[in-house]
């Protein structure tokens, strides 16, 4: 994942008053620390469940899925880290999985469609949706956290309603296999090489064309220690889950949409008026940006991303359930904040909310496997969530 | 109008209020700088000066916005030195002040507004009937007669303002301060407040008014304080001064070498502008512009002179297709007449526009300076929409290396640097648009001398370079110093253009307070 781009993981501070310049390093360094923070509680929290559950949290059987836990709530929190950063809220995600993933059921049961048409028809569906509530928001001026709570409910009414309120079994086994299935072992030997090889040659390249532009670059150990530290973990993932019966395909395409919105919030346009909108939204109208259509495409790009999570969460119980996806909009801006975005100007990164979905899932998963009580969980993931926003809002404060 | 009441400044009575030396430092400023100031009971004292001479600060002095030890000197009230911690300790002592801005909550009633916060209770529950009682003995006082109970959003500007004045009142104001009371009125409403503020001053309550608009001041005050540059200039009594006297106190000052030498000859008309006019969104019948008509050659800098409120800030906001209101007349560039209808429009037609108070309208101060420099030129740093992000790195720094903005890299957050820095960087992101026309709104209001010297520089040498350039300024001196050619605006009208040989501060001044007639 892109760490090292990520210009908003924290960033320093907002003085009222006139300062001399001071240093980016001290910025850069309050966002490096951040990611590494982010990374030890993570860190801490896997060895801590490894260790009570005698080593059951860490065995590639339940990493495998943890993983795929943590698929589906990561693919919304990159959505949900877009909409964030452009200073906007979406909470019909957790109805819109449901729905999608229940049109999908439907699609096979009542109309027998294909694989691709089923697929199709619950993106499409997804993505207008996203559209629609997007333009209520920009153009009718409604705010994004009336038009989506809105929508939370509708939305979920329109599941039950469209399955006379029962579970739909899911009929074609292709696609089950979207939620259920592994990668080839093989397979993903070769993606994992392929992916050390485009580490090693996206380094080398930014070396040689930083230095042609005259910027300064870092020194060579420091760029070898980059791509090896990101090469050995990529690795190690990726051979903990080859140990147990290979990449879970959720988890496949968990990391390639993580990798997709990384690149469009860093290295796009698109990204960057999204980051300028959030940051100050009159500025950004005034230098010549269609506020309002950046808006709708970036609801409509979550509304997507919520198609994709309902299809994979389908796939992987093998049903649609009137309720399910339930709640997972908090799950998926829990992750967003816990990564350090801020739902009141446009900071954030893809990174921060991916780490943040992965230390949310591993909650659940090793609460569950302690059988700590439902009730529990629920106190546990809520205490979590405020300490660790005001643990950085603490940080934030003295830094400034 | 009565006679000012000559007992009330006889060195009997001591003064109800007296500011000593008071001063005032913001970083890299000196907002106020030793300003005496007395105010007698019974006594209405006017306090003029040009935008950032220091009315505002001295009154947020008084009002204990900035609490004692922010300031140096002396507040006294009634032979009691004051040392006020907050808002609230000025209100007790007697301080009310109506600021421009009104501080009512719309969706309240008027007798809320009058008691918000301080709300008459019996056995923990709100007094309903003692709220509105006294509400109502206030505005009696008053003279005004208004339900007690109506939303305050459903009143005028007018109503709102007495509203404001009932409430300063209730706090037993002995000394009450008008911000610019009569800039939303029109004219009976002014006279109505007038009379009200006669009958207050009967009463022996002290009244400070600030004012732009002179003949208000020399037709009301029994004192007229001057303020420049955060200095106390002038006090004179009322009767032995006139506008052209009180408009040489308010510029009287010397413009010092900080601009450069120019010689530059302008070329073909790339703005012209005719028959301008735009309603006012809230007001009918009143017009936020009317009969604009300019053109702007290239290589020549033409300066906006007004006073805030005059309509100059409105009218670059047409000109960058920003003003939320429809604007009737025509607006040629290169002298092809375009239809703007918002920002990207004018981009598209090479305008750029360096915004007024960059912290709300310019940048995003948690970003970094690359992210804000680039904002606007985004679409020719990409192929497609992918970022060619190294490029995008090296063309900032090369801009940061012309304006000398002082960043240690350009992922320096902007919100960090200083505010010349910061309004260097508003500069940087139009200038990589590549503009013919190029707005500048209070391009150097709150930044030091250096700054704002190389913000000159830059300025001179776009003109010279071809582009038609457009500043607006509340300083008179940048005006004289930069423009080759100036219009003064006066309550949405010009009321004056000036080649730079001809113009004076004086003049201009005088044209800004509507002391002259439309040229």
């Amino acid at each position: 994942m892109n760490v090292s781009t990520s210009a908003h993981l924290g960033s320093g501070s907002m003085e009222p008053a006139e300062l001399p310049a001071r240093g980016k390093e001290h910025a850069s360094l309050q966002q490096t620390l951040r990611a590494y923070g982010m990374l030890a509680a993570l860190v801490v929290i896997w060895l801590a469940f490894d260790y009570a559950t005698d080593g059951v949290f860490l065995r590639p059987r339940n990493f495998s899925n943890l993983m795929r836990q943590t698929a589906v709530t990561g693919i919304l929190a990159v959505g949900m880290l877009m909409v964030i950063v452009a200073g906007e809220i979406d909470l019909s995600v957790g109805s819109l999985v449901g729905l999608t993933g229940m049109i999908a059921a439907l699609a096979q049961a009542n109309y027998h469609l294909g694989l691709a048409p089923t697929l199709l028809l619950a993106c499409v569906v997804g993505m207008l949706i996203g559209i629609v509530q997007g333009t209520i928001a920009a153009h009718a001026r409604v705010p994004s956290f009336i038009v989506t709570l809105g929508g939370l409910l509708a939305w979920r009414g329109v599941t039950k309603g469209t399955s006379g309120g029962v579970t739909i079994p899911i009929s074609l086994d292709t696609f089950n296999s979207i939620g259920q299935s592994y990668l080839d072992r093989s397979l993903g030997i070769i993606l994992a090489t392929i992916a050390v090889l485009v580490i090693i040659v996206r380094e080398c390249r930014s070396r040689v064309a930083r230095s042609r532009l005259g910027l300064p670059t870092l020194t060579l150990t420091k760029t070898i220690a980059r791509a090896l530290g990101l090469s050995v973990v990529l690795i190690a993932l990726v051979a903990a889950l080859t140990s147990y019966q290979g990449i879970p395909i959720p988890v496949l395409l968990f990391a390639l949409i993580a990798l997709l919105g990384a690149f469009v919030m860093s290295n796009t346009t698109f990204g960057r008026y999204l980051y300028a909108i959030g940051g100050n939204r009159e500025a950004a109208r005034l230098s010549g940006i269609n506020t309002r259509l950046w808006i709708v495409a970036v609801f409509g790009g979550m509304g997507l991303l919520a198609a994709l999570a309902g299809i994979i969460y389908t796939a992987r119980v093998g049903s649609a359930s009137p309720d399910a996806g339930m709640l997972l909009e908090l799950d998926a801006i829990a992750a967003c904040v816990i990564g350090g975005a801020s739902l009141m100007d446009g900071r954030g990164a893809v990174f921060g909310a991916c780490i943040g979905a992965l230390l949310m899932a591993s909650l659940d998963n090793g609460m569950s496997l302690k059988n700590v009580a439902d009730y529990i969980q629920d106190i546990v993931k809520g205490g979590i969530l405020v300490i660790a926003v005001a643990l950085d809002m603490l940080g934030r404060k003295r830094a400034t | 109008m009565k006679e000012p009441d000559s007992n009330s400044h006889s060195p009997r009575h001591a003064p109800l209020l007296e500011m000593q030396a008071v001063g005032k430092s913001f970083p890299g400023v000196r907002a106020l700088d030793g300003v005496s100031f007395d105010l007698f009971a019974g006594e209405l004292q006017a306090l003029v000066g040009e935008n950032g001479a220091g009315k505002s600060t001295l009154m947020k002095v008084l009002g204990g916005v900035y609490p004692a030890g922010e300031y140096e000197g002396k507040i006294v009230i009634s032979g009691a030195e004051q040392h006020f911690a907050g808002v609230r300790d000025a209100e007790r002592a007697g301080i009310a002040i109506v600021f421009q801005e009104l501080s009512l909550v719309p969706q309240l009633s008027v007798a809320e507004n009058i008691f918000l916060g301080r709300l008459p209770t019996r056995a923990g529950l709100v007094d309903w009937i003692s709220v509105h009682e006294k509400a109502s003995a206030l505005l009696k006082r008053l003279g005004v007669q208004m339900p007690t109970d109506a939303l305050v959003a459903t009143l005028g500007i007018a109503q709102q303002q007495l509203v404001e004045i009932a409430k300063a009142l209730s706090h037993d104001g002995r000394i009450l301060v008008l911000d610019e009371p009569t800039t939303a009125l029109n004219d009976s409403e002014a006279k109505a407040l007038f009379r009200i503020l006669d009958n207050l001053r009967s009463s022996g309550m002290g009244l400070i008014y600030i004012s732009h608009r002179l003949e208000e001041v020399l037709y009301l005050a029994d004192r007229i304080t001057v303020l420049r540059d955060g200095r106390s200039i002038a006090t004179r009594i009322r009767g032995s001064v006139d506008r052209h006297q009180l408009v040489s106190l308010m510029v009287g000052r010397e413009i010092s070498q900080v601009f450069p030498d120019r010689n530059r000859t302008p070329g073909a008309p790339v703005l012209e502008v005719a028959n301008l006019r735009v309603r006012h969104p809230v007001i009918p019948g009143r017009y936020v512009l009317s009969e604009i008509g300019f053109e702007v050659r290239a290589g020549e800098v033409l300066g906006i002179a007004g006073l805030m409120g005059s309509g100059r800030t409105a009218l670059l906001n047409v000109l960058f297709g920003s003003f939320p209101e429809r604007t009737d007349g025509e607006i040629r560039v290169a002298g092809i007449a375009v239809d703007l209808q918002g920002p990207g429009d004018a981009i598209r037609e090479r305008i750029a526009f360096v915004t007024e108070d960059r912290k709300r309208f310019g940048l995003s101060l948690i970003a970094s300076v690359l992210e804000n420099t680039t904002l606007a030129a985004l679409p020719g740093l990409a192929m497609g929409p992918v970022l060619r992000r190294h490029e995008e790195v090296a063309v900032v720094e090369r801009s940061m290396k012309e304006l000398r903005i002082k960043a240690s890299s350009p992922d320096t957050i902007v919100g960090t640097l200083s505010g010349g820095n910061q309004q260097k960087v508003v500069l940087a992101r139009w200038l990589l648009t590549k503009p013919r026309i190029l707005l500048l709104d209070e391009p150097t209001r709150g930044i030091d001398v250096a700054a704002k010297q190389e913000i000159y520089r830059q300025i001179d040498e776009l003109a010279s370079r071809g582009l038609a350039l457009i500043v607006v300024s509340s300083e008179m001196e940048e005006l004289l110093g930069l423009c080759d050619r100036i219009v003064v605006m006066h309550e949405g009208r010009i009321t004056g253009r000036f080649n730079r040989k001809d113009a004076t501060s004086e003049h201009i001044m005088a044209c800004a307070t509507g002391t002259v007639n439309p040229a």
